[in-house]
Parts: C-alpha cells; sequence; structure tokens
C-alpha cells in the first residue's frame, strides 16, 4: 500500500480522486482552501472556483441532479452563504453524490466568527461526518459519497483548521470504477421543489435520518476504543486526538458521523461508566443531544465553548491541572499581527482615507488590516460583501454634514462575490456613500487564487476578464472613476472629491497584488534614507510599511531606515516625504 | 501524556519559509519509520504576522499539536519568535536559534523596543541553545535562500537520525535545479 504524508486538505482532495468525483467547486476560505486547489492535481475532475459559495453548491447540484459525483468545499461562513439552495436541496436528494466539506475554525485564526456548522447538519437534516485525522479525511470522503446515492441525501464532512492544516500518514487507494456515466434523466417530483412536491420529500428526509441513524450504529466509523477505569469519553474530530493524549486509559466512544446520532450505541456506552465525558470544540452540541436521551454527563459545564481545544485546555478544565509554564521570562514580548505587505496597492489608500478622517465600513480580505494602526482606517467589518449595505444604511441615518464622511471599501473579490447587490441596492435607494474597489486583480488573503477579474480560471486556463467599471455603469453608478492607488496624493484628492459628491460614486484602485503568481509585478531596486536629509518627522512610519524601521540613536535624534531585504522599490514613502529623503539605491 | 512522544516546535515569521522547512523535517521522520504529525496555521498568518508549526513524532503521535510546556526543541527562524515561545519548552530542552532580527510593527514604529541579547537570555535558562548565523553560511553555500537548509542541516545534529536519510529528504523535496546549492547549505548547518 502507498503511504504519503498529507494534510487533511490535501486528503479531502485524495478521497475526491477516489471517490470518483467529475465536478467540485468553491469559493477561497481559510482553512478550506487549499482542497481544491490540490484537487486540480486530478485532471479527471472539472473543478473551478465559484463566484460566492451559493454559486458553487449550485453549480455542484447541477452536475449531481446530471448523475455526476460532485464536491463542494467552503469555511464555515460560506455555508450561510449556501444555506438557501442547501435547505432544498435536503429534500430534492440527489442523483450523483454530493458531498459538501465545510471547515470550521475554533480559535479564529482566520475568520470573523466561531459559528460551529454541525448546527446546520442538523438545521438542515443533512448527515454529517467529521474526521479524526489525514487518513480519516481520506476515508470519510469516499464513504460520504456512497452514503450519499444509499440515502439520496447531500452529506457534510466537516473539518477544523487543525484537521485540514495538519499533516499525518495515510495510505492511499485506487479511484472506484464502474459509476454510471451522467446523463439527463428526468424526475420533476423529486427535483421541482413546489410545495405540493416539496410536502411529500419532507417525510422523507425525516425517514432518511431514521434510517442513517440506525445504519450507522452497525458501522465502524462510530467505534468504542476499550480502556480501563470508571471514565468514558465520547468525542469526534480532532478532539478525539486529544482526549486520547490526556486520557491514554480511558475507553472512548469514537464518533465519525456526528448527524444523526447513533442513539443505542451511546445509551449502551455511557450505562458502563461511572462519570461519561463529553469532549468537543464549540457548542455542546453531541452533549445536549445525550443529555436529552436523559444520559449525564460532563462536558461544557468544565470545557471551554470559546475557542478551540488543545491538550492542555482539557486537562486543565477536566483535571484541574495547572499548567507548568514556570519559563516565562516576565520581558514584554512585542505583538507581531500580520500587514499588509511591502508594496502592497492597499497602504496608500487607507493612509489617504485615515488623513480625510472618513467613516470606513469595511470587508472581508488583506485590505481588512487596514484597521491596525498606523493605517487605523476601518470602523465597520461584518462579512463578505456587507461593506456597501453598511455604508447605504448609515449614510441614509446620519444628518447631511456627516453623510459625506461615509466610504465603503471592498476587494476585487468579494465586490463579485456579494457586492454587487448592494451597490445596485445603493443607487436603486438613492444613497450617497462612496464606494472603492480595491481591484488588485486577485484573492489575495486566502493565498492568491483567481477570480473574474484575474482573468484566469482555477486551473490556470484564461478566462474571460470581468469589467468592473461597466458593472458600476449597468447598475446605475454615474461617476466611475480608475485610479492607480501608488499615485498616492491624486488618490486622496480623488477620494476626498467624490466624498463630496452627494451621489453614488465609485473609485476603481487598481494595481495588482505585490505576490500576484504571474510575472506582472515589476520588483524595483530598493529605496534608502538620505539621513542628512531625514528630519526625523516619522511620516513615512505613517504608512505602516514592514520596510521602513525607525532607529533610535544615542545621544542624537533617531532615523528612518530602510530595510533593503524588505524593500520592493514601490516609491509610495517617498511621496510621503516632505524632505526628498528617499532616494532610489543603484542597481549593483 | 505519552513519553514515547517527541515534539519539535518551529517558530519564525511569515514568509521565512517555515512551512516548507516543517514538511523537509516531516518526511525525515516519516523516512525514518516514525509516525508523524505536524500543524500549523496559514491564511492571515502569511502576512508577517508569527508563525509556528508543530512537529510530533513517535510510535502513535495523536494530538497534532504540542501540549504547552512540553517542547523537546525550539526551532527559531528568528530572535524574537524564538524568545516568545519558549513557555512551549519543557524544563531542560533544547533551542536552536537563527541569529536574525525582524522587527515587528510596533518596534520598526520606534514604540517599544526590540528585547536585548535574546541568544543570551535564552541560553541562561536553557544552556543547551545553538545560536546559528544562518544567512552567513546560506550566502557562503551560494544562495540566500538556502538559510532554512542551513538551519535543517543545524537541527539535524540535535536528532538521533542518520545524516542520509535527511540528505534523501532534501533529495525528494528540493527542486534539481537548486539540489546542490541546498545540498551545501545542510553541509554547513550540520556543521556549523
Amino acid at each position: 500500500m502507498k503511504k504519503a504524508i498529507l494534510s487533511g486538505n490535501e486528503a479531502f482532495a485524495r478521497g475526491a480522486h477516489e471517490a470518483g468525483v467529475r465536478l467540485a467547486s468553491a469559493y477561497p476560505g481559510t482553512p478550506s482552501t487549499e482542497i481544491l486547489e490540490n484537487v486540480i492535481k486530478y485532471p479527471e475532475i472539472d473543478a473551478s472556483w465559484a463566484t460566492n459559495e451559493k454559486v458553487s453548491l449550485e453549480v455542484a447540484i447541477g452536475a449531481s441532479f446530471g448523475g455526476a459525483r460532485a464536491l463542494v468545499t467552503t469555511k464555515h461562513v460560506g455555508v450561510n452563504v449556501m444555506a438557501d439552495p442547501l435547505f432544498t436541496l435536503s429534500y430534492t436528494g440527489v442523483r450523483g453524490g454530493l458531498v459538501i466539506v465545510v471547515a470550521d475554525d475554533p480559535e479564529m485564526h482566520s475568520s470573523q466568527n466561531e459559528q460551529d456548522s454541525r448546527n446546520y447538519a442538523k438545521f438542515a437534516k443533512v448527515p454529517m461526518f467529521e474526521p479524526a485525522d489525514s487518513q480519516e479525511a481520506l476515508d470519510f470522503t469516499r464513504l460520504a459519497f456512497e452514503a450519499s446515492e444509499k440515502f439520496d441525501t447531500p452529506v457534510f464532512i466537516r473539518s477544523t483548521t487543525r484537521i485540514s492544516h495538519s499533516k499525518s500518514i495515510v495510505e492511499l487507494g485506487e479511484p472506484v470504477q464502474g459509476l454510471p456515466e451522467p446523463r439527463l434523466e428526468r424526475d420533476p417530483g423529486k427535483l421541482v421543489m413546489l410545495p405540493a412536491n416539496a410536502r411529500k420529500r419532507h417525510p422523507m428526509v425525516e425517514q432518511r435520518l431514521r434510517d442513517m441513524a440506525e445504519w450507522s450504529a452497525t458501522q465502524g466509523f462510530n467505534r468504542v476504543e476499550e480502556g480501563s477505569g470508571e471514565i468514558g469519553i465520547i468525542t469526534a474530530g480532532v478532539a478525539y486526538q486529544y482526549a486520547r493524549e490526556v486520557f491514554p486509559e480511558a475507553s472512548v466512544l469514537k464518533l465519525g458521523l456526528v448527524h444523526p446520532l447513533p442513539k443505542g450505541l451511546i445509551r449502551d456506552f455511557a450505562a458502563r461508566f461511572k462519570t461519561v465525558y463529553v469532549i468537543e470544540e464549540l457548542d455542546p452540541f453531541l452533549e445536549e443531544q445525550i443529555r436529552a436521551m436523559g444520559i449525564e454527563v460532563l462536558g461544557k459545564d468544565k470545557l471551554p465553548i470559546c475557542g478551540e481545544l488543545t491538550p492542555g485546555r482539557i486537562e486543565a478544565s477536566l483535571l484541574g491541572a495547572k499548567a507548568e509554564l514556570p519559563l516565562h521570562s516576565g520581558e514584554v514580548i512585542p505583538n507581531r499581527p500580520p500587514n499588509m505587505c511591502p508594496g502592497c496597492p492597499h497602504r496608500g489608500v487607507f493612509l489617504g482615507l485615515n488623513r480625510l478622517k472618513a467613516y470606513v465600513t469595511g470587508d472581508i480580505g488583506c485590505y481588512t488590516l487596514g484597521f491596525l494602526p498606523p493605517l487605523s482606517a476601518m470602523d465597520t467589518c461584518v462579512c463578505m460583501g456587507a461593506s456597501i449595505g453598511n455604508a447605504t444604511g448609515i449614510s441614509r441615518v446620519l444628518p447631511p454634514e456627516e453623510r459625506s464622511k461615509v466610504v465603503a471599501v471592498i476587494g476585487d473579490s468579494t465586490f463579485l462575490h456579494s457586492g454587487i447587490t448592494g451597490l445596485m441596492d445603493m443607487v436603486y435607494n438613492k444613497s450617497a456613500a462612496t464606494v472603492i474597489i480595491l481591484d488588485n486583480r486577485i484573492t489575495a488573503m486566502t493565498g492568491r487564487q483567481e477570480n473574474p477579474t484575474s482573468g484566469f480560471t482555477l486551473a490556470g486556463s484564461e478566462a474571460y476578464e470581468v469589467d468592473l467599471e461597466q458593472i458600476c455603469r449597468a447598475v446605475g453608478v454615474k461617476h466611475v472613476q480608475v485610479i492607480d492607488p501608488y499615485e498616492i496624493d491624486k488618490t486622496r484628492e480623488l477620494i476626498r472629491s467624490e466624498m463630496a459628491r452627494p451621489e453614488v460614486s465609485v473609485i476603481i484602485t487598481r494595481r495588482p497584488c505585490m505576490l500576484i503568481k504571474r510575472d506582472v509585478v515589476e520588483i524595483k531596486p530598493p529605496l534608502y534614507v538620505d539621513e542628512d536629509k531625514c528630519t526625523a518627522c516619522k511620516a513615512c512610519l505613517k504608512l505602516g510599511c514592514p520596510a521602513i524601521e525607525w532607529q533610535d540613536r544615542e545621544g542624537a535624534k533617531g532615523k528612518c531606515h530602510v530595510n533593503k531585504h524588505l524593500c520592493v522599490g514601490c516609491g509610495v514613502c517617498e511621496q510621503v516625504c516632505k524632505f526628498g529623503a528617499f532616494g532610489v539605491c543603484h542597481v549593483e | 501524556m505519552s513519553n514515547s512522544i517527541k515534539n519539535i516546535l518551529l517558530a519564525g515569521v511569515g514568509g521565512q519559509g517555515i512551512l516548507l522547512a516543517s514538511e523537509i523535517l516531516s518526511e525525515v521522520l516519516m523516512l525514518a519509520g516514525h509516525d508523524v504529525k505536524k500543524s500549523e496555521i496559514h491564511g492571515m498568518a502569511q502576512r508577517g504576522g508569527s508563525v509556528t508549526s508543530h512537529v510530533r513524532y513517535g510510535a502513535r503521535v495523536y494530538s497534532p499539536i504540542i501540549p504547552e510546556g512540553k517542547a523537546d526543541i525550539l526551532f527559531g527562524f528568528e530572535q524574537l519568535e524564538t524568545f516568545r515561545y519558549l513557555p512551549m519548552l519543557r524544563p531542560g530542552g533544547r533551542v536552536l536559534v537563527n541569529d536574525l532580527k525582524i522587527l515587528p510593527p510596533s518596534v520598526a514604529l520606534g514604540k517599544e523596543p526590540y528585547p536585548q541579547d535574546i541568544p543570551a537570555k535564552i541560553a541562561g535558562r536553557f544552556p543547551e541553545t545553538k545560536v546559528v548565523h544562518g544567512m552567513d553560511l546560506a550566502l557562503e553555500a551560494g544562495n540566500p535562500r538556502t538559510v532554512n537548509t542551513v538551519l535543517i542541516g543545524a537541527l539535524s545534529r540535535l536528532m538521533d537520525i542518520e545524516e542520509g536519510v535527511w540528505l534523501q529528504a532534501i533529495r525528494n523535496m528540493v527542486p534539481e535545479r537548486f539540489l546542490d546549492e541546498n545540498l551545501k547549505a545542510f553541509e554547513l548547518g550540520r556543521n556549523a
């Protein structure tokens, strides 16, 4: 058997290949992004970035209705976006298997909330597997497709950051053979969800959950690992690994399917122990259902609901063990938050917004870092696409003298994801805010994925390049202007004049991300600071560029200094220096 | 907690190539016949933030993350980030630290000092500390981008795995055209 060391995300992709998946669709989102980026290693799968999660699920539903196996991947908040088709898909069921991998982010390493997507499984009445390592990520993906077709249902697989981004050793299998070829097959009674049909489908959905609960009680993915002693543990996912680490002797009921639950199995297991712990991350999802069965367990009364679990946190919560941390130095260690890269085209825009004291409704992307000092130019950030609607609402309730301060900022990919409808509403309902589309030609924050403005597909082939100006004009924006954000004075002046305009206006700040994969960005020679000219005014430091460093000097004024290893020669700092202290290094 | 499991924590700054270094280390451990797990955070951390990668190995590894205070080796790519994660080490743990300094935003802005004499402070509490001049050796190997391979070479001295396994992993994972300079970087680090 061939072995490899794979991340959870690589294993989901491998599982899709082995399961005979024909189509995969997703919008990028940490920690799920790498699944599709690995799916393209298997050329038989037609994989693509969708404009948003709702579209990705609808595309996959189409493939399933055509008789092909289809995969959707998303981060937890993406399920909110796809919830509409999801809940009805639960009623229609599938033709080819349809699996949605949803990656939660306990601890919010890269997310705006910590929602537990297991609740969606229950809410939408869709079964959910939860793997505990990369091997299970692969095995459960195969299993999920089989279950999807066997029970005529979409199937969720829940990952978390620690499953998606952890690597472990995996035994690889061979792709399944003999799946039926996709072809049209009409079945409107099942697939057209008008009320009369939907009323017939709902009882089938309820029966399906009962059937799956019964089936799952006999399957190997729900298993008891016998130990010794009087403690029994019920757990799933990565929490299983932590539980085994902290309680190596305990008996464990490890659930592979977390919805619907095998109640008989749980009842029989719990009856054997004096104390039963339910160890799960985030919500008391298993715990509440087990308590509702009349079984007394210990769980979230001791374990935290907020944040991710760790072996140390479990030990401290359940055993009262104090973490042994005698080695803190006591010295203050400066934090190191993420920052916009040297040469990032967003930096000058946020400097301008800061200087203009704009009230900035923000959005999701690298530019959310414009919130951090010294730029400190973001006042709200809610979810993908929210900036424009938020700006509309605020400007409509403010007195006229404050209204002009409101500016929405949104990236190119986020605008296409769910900003267009907000902009249409802004024009339609006669709001008067300014919108800045930060167009860096890529979906940068999740790791530079292609999107409809980049002109390329996931697999790297050329695609139609969406015309943002035309979209804005088509929804009725009369004032659409494009500017190079490296020209910081012009950019600020344009923002100033458009803020004053009592109508909707859109400014597109267009320059490719510094990290874009194709060779379109020229890295120029680094700059240096002429120390005789530097007056230590610190104006350049307000840019928050990682390449500009302040150096204290003993007995003299400090100076600014450019770190040549980081500088990419964008020249924005040169423009903010009133004393002409920046020069360009000669190329050796 | 299982005693047979060994833990290595890699720490540094986003963009330094910590994830690739931990890939090579994991490959080495798998080739040496161990069960291996590694865990890290992507996304926001890429943007110049503080980055760690947890690598665990032994007969059977459960948790992919290292329990607090249980790391056997702290493998630091930057001084301040090494200093930050000292509490993850077990008493008597070993430290390998690259002598590089990268200023975090508050220091670059002149609002906070960068702690002084970090290698000496670390060595004061963990006598088994080794400081590596990664950049100097990488330049000697012919390419500043081989710093990680230099550091992996230095790490190989702290672990009981044959040199041939390390070389095999580098051959498996480094593209052909960069192989020679990386093999040289490994040797320079190993003999540092």
